[in-house]
């Protein structure tokens, strides 16, 4: 997030899409209504009507995949009346021309028939971002989670850069982190691109620099994906995969797919419980939970925070099980606690380099970028202009999803989540009452289409995608829209037995996950 | 800055500050229950009272902004007086079995009656009483232990907008309910404890499944491992198990928690947790074995998988779950040991 969590309550107007804010960071959801009540206005897109939907100023249902045009929409309103920043824009920015030309076409008449919504609503959020003197955008994975997930990203940051709305206290483009330290993994070069604080592998200097700390070669080839392994795994190009704190065999796109890729593969599980992938191990190492283990987490305000041992460990810490694997392998090292290895990492990364255990303590937690033991951390980035020079506008245009143009598979099914659950229930279902209020998975329709196809509250219905086959009940709920379906994605053989893992965005190799084209019945 | 005297030590503090806030400052405790910093201040509780000492006037510190040259005492015999007044009224009603209460120890009510010497007899009456009992499976509400604070049904609606608790009757028959007495979840519960929390006292609890007095246990400060959020709070551990969470003041959560970080502890001690590593074996199935075992055939296959397909026929996945220091280490091991890219997390999830 470019901004705080808390920053929301600075924002005059927030705009809400692809993110069901209270269920799934009920906290931050927590401040938004207090935003509100204090007078703020409040933007919300979804394709759900969202419990925010309820307290909002306009509330834009659109149908699943189509923000990039509703932000196209609105940038139609905004530029045809004037209200873009254009100081801002000149001095900031590059590429507007090209934009304002793109935007054209998506008149509120034609925004409004794509997105299935009322044209005086696309305008009315249009003025309502643009016109007020600061704008904060939150989204999460109903942004992303699309094939065209980059785009609809590039369609918000096009809002606030036309809007002036960075580098402000109560503005941003703030993209939500869904799980507690997706944030740090990413920063700590987990991904097959990069190293620490981003820095390229394919980055000849990046590599020394590693090199030269490790005493190692290293290479300098961007690797795979975890979506893309899964395939490469039943082409035997992937032999085997080692898995931490993960569940790829319930969270990922088509399970059937993944589990076949496990099954194939030698597999080596690190995990607190015999989750569904590590039914498919060929060895499973306990590990210690977070409360059994010190360390650091980052949020999604990029805020460095303190795990601190509570109770003793039931396995052995995941930094454990690593460091004796590597001596094993014949890399000798040696770390006696968790802090070592910080101090090894901050070294190598710039973000991190002036934070320290004790200043985390002093500052009850510090945010990066925090360059040297004297700064104080960036709450706020891009301040006054963005990070690196002129930030550029993207002229993309809307495309439909393949997977909303299979006749079919008429029905448009999202993915969501509860709020007493986590991902895969692994742990949530621990507490008895989570499990007692919420046991068994549901899949929600509309009223309208519930009669159509003769569906009662309750009763069980059978979904079918191209990639498989559920049953599940059924939950009439208003707030679903006509035609789309919504179903939590926390249980076993459901919603992702439904997904595809097949169609991919072509940049971040996100999986469509929120728009799966489906058939319905009553069995 | 402004001049104020406080039991006759001066000290300047900025304009506009309660008599409370300025009393913080100067290192001076005054007792509260309604007041909390992050919620609007209601007076309605009056035990914070403090007296001028120019018209032995008594006033609440918590909604009195300071003046310059006032002249405050926080501890009169008049102020004691006053507070073991109310003290005593609040305990007229209320269910003293500090015995066998969920709170004893960590009680307000408990701690301010002992500071101040309450004859507890003085206006005994009945003890209160009431047909509504509100519950759900994680917590629920004992009114006969209730002081009508308000706390619960301002933060609820003040900080986190569900709006569940209304104080109705007035007076001494002050009741805490929702909206005409319905069920909980249909008055907007979602359970995140955050009323249960702010409770003073005993009447708000949670439903718990290992019991523990406040003196029995510590309290560690950590980071909820849930959601991006990262809410500070207290693990609550009692014989090496965690038996509670409190909310802690960090800077992304002012205190507040959701269901999962105040309830969805039980995993952590939970009976199904591994604790050997295991072992496929030939009949399919997964064998203890120990760690010397496991980690010696993880790292032959390894080395062997490597040696006869290359290192890039091997996939890392790391995870959004574990700390920094482990994503970093296992990096480092996929790099620098494996000598893949191959490395990746569930960020795209
Ligand atoms: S239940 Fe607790 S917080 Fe609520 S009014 Fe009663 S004493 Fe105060
Ligand atoms: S308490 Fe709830 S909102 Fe806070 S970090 Fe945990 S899961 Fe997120
Ligand atoms: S704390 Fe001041 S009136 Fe209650």
């Amino acid at each position: 997030m470019t901004n705080p969590l808390t920053d929301v309550k600075n924002a005059d107007v927030i705009f809400v899409t692809g993110s069901n804010t209270t269920e799934a960071h009920p906290v931050l959801g927590s401040y938004v209504r207090q935003a509100k009540e204090k007078g703020k206005k409040l933007i919300v897109a979804d394709p759900i009507k969202i419990p925010l939907a309820e307290i909002a100023d306009v509330f834009l249902q659109i149908k699943p995949g189509t923000s990039l045009a509703l932000s196209h929409g609105m940038l139609h309103i905004i530029f045809a009346e004037g209200l873009d920043d254009k100081a801002y824009i000149e001095q900031n920015t590059q590429g507007v021309e090209e934009l304002k030309e793109l935007v054209k076409k998506y008149t509120p008449e034609y925004t409004a028939e794509i997105c299935g919504v009322e044209k005086a609503d696309i305008i009315k959020a249009a003025r309502m971002y643009a016109g007020a003197s600061v704008s904060s955008i939150l989204y999460c994975m109903g942004i992303t989670q699309q094939v065209n997930g980059v785009n609809n990203v590039y369609g918000l940051s096009n809002l606030a850069l036309a809007s002036g709305n960075l580098g402000k206290p109560g503005s941003g483009v703030n993209p939500l982190r869904g799980q507690n330290n997706v944030q740090g993994a990413c920063d700590m070069g987990a991904l097959p691109d990069v190293f620490t604080a981003y820095r390229k592998v394919t980055d000849h200097n990046a590599r020394k620099s590693f090199e030269d700390a490790w005493g190692v070669k290293l290479s300098g080839e961007t690797g795979l994906t975890a979506t893309e392994a899964i395939p490469a795994a039943l082409e035997d190009k992937i032999k085997m995969f080692h898995i931490i704190g993960e569940n790829p065999a319930v969270s990922d796109a088509d399970s059937n797919h993944v589990k076949k890729a496990l099954k194939k593969a030698f597999v080596v599980v690190q995990d607190i419980f015999l989750t569904e992938t590590a039914e498919f191990a060929d060895v499973v190492l306990p590990a210690a939970c977070f409360a059994e283990k010190d360390g650091t987490f980052t949020n999604s305000e990029r805020r460095v925070q303190r795990v601190r041992q509570a109770v003793a460990a039931k396995g052995q810490t995941d930094w454990q099980i690593i460091m004796q694997l590597m001596n094993l392998l014949g890399y000798k090292c040696h770390y006696d606690q968790a802090e070592d290895i910080f101090t090894e990492m901050r070294a190598l990364t710039p973000s991190y380099a002036g934070i320290t255990y004790g200043r985390i303590e002093e500052n009850n937690g510090l945010c990066w970028p925090c360059p040297n033991e004297d700064h104080p951390g960036t709450p706020i980035l891009h301040i006054e202009k963005p990070l690196k020079g002129k930030a550029e506008f993207k002229a993309v245009e809307w495309q439909p999803a393949q997977e909303s143009l299979k006749t079919e598979y008429p029905v448009l099914l999202t993915t969501n989540r509860i709020q007493h659950h986590y991902h895969t229930r692994t742990m949530t279902a621990k507490t008895k009452a989570i499990d007692e209020y919420y046991p068994d998975c549901y899949v929600q329709i509309n009223p309208a289409d519930a009669a159509t196809w003769n569906i009662a509250n309750g009763e069980f219905v059978e979904i079918v995608s191209a990639r498989g086959t559920v049953k599940v009940k059924a939950q009439i709920a208003d707030s679903i829209k006509k035609g789309t379906a919504s179903m939590p994605f926390h249980w076993p053989d459901g919603a992702n037995v439904l997904t595809c893992a097949a169609e991919l965005d072509p940049i971040s190799k996100v999986p469509g996950l929120k728009l799966v084209g489906v058939s319905l019945r009553k069995i | 800055m402004i001049n104020i005297y406080i039991n006759g030590q001066q000290r300047s503090i900025l304009p506009g500050k309660t008599i409370l806030e300025a009393c913080k400052e100067s290192g001076i405790h005054i007792p509260t229950f309604c007041y909390d910093e992050r919620l609007k201040p209601e007076g309605s509780c009056r035990i914070c009272v403090v007296e001028l000492e120019d018209s032995h006037k008594l006033l609440p510190a918590c909604t009195t902004e300071i003046a310059p040259e006032m002249r405050i005492a926080t501890h009169s015999p008049l102020v004691m007086r006053m507070r073991k007044h109310l003290l005593e009224i609040m305990l007229s009603n209320h269910d003293i079995s500090c015995l066998k209460c969920e709170r004893a120890g960590n009680c307000l009510l408990q701690d301010y009656a002992y500071e101040y010497d309450v004859d507890i007899e003085k206006y005994r009456g009945r003890t209160r009483e009431s047909a509504y009992l509100a519950e759900n499976k994680f917590f629920e509400l004992d009114q006969s232990k209730c002081i009508s604070c308000g706390k619960c049904a301002r933060i609820c609606s003040q900080l986190q907008g569900n709006n569940v608790w209304a104080i109705s009757n007035r007076g001494f028959e002050t009741e805490v309910s929702t909206p005409f007495g319905i069920d909980m979840e249909e008055a907007g519960c979602v359970h995140c404890g955050n009323c249960v929390s702010i409770c003073p006292v005993g009447a708000l609890k949670p439903k718990k499944e290992h019991k523990f007095r406040a003196w029995e246990i510590n309290e560690i400060q950590t980071t909820c491992s849930y959601c991006g959020v990262g809410c500070q709070m207290y693990l609550q551990v009692k014989d090496d198990k965690v038996v509670g969470v409190k909310p802690a003041y960090g800077k992304s959560n002012e205190g507040l928690l959701c269901v999962k970080g105040k309830f969805a502890f039980d995993f952590i001690n939970h009976p199904q947790r591994l604790t050997t590593p295991l072992l496929r074996l030939a009949d399919g199935e997964l064998h203890s074995v120990s760690w010397e075992e496991a980690l010696q055939l993880i790292a032959d296959k390894t080395q062997e998988i490597k040696n006869t397909y290359g290192a890039d026929a091997i996939m890392g996945l790391s995870s959004a779950r574990v700390t920094n220091e482990e994503n970093y280490l296992f990096m480092k091991y996929m790099r620098a040991v494996i000598g893949t890219n191959n490395l990746d997390h569930c960020a795209r999830l």
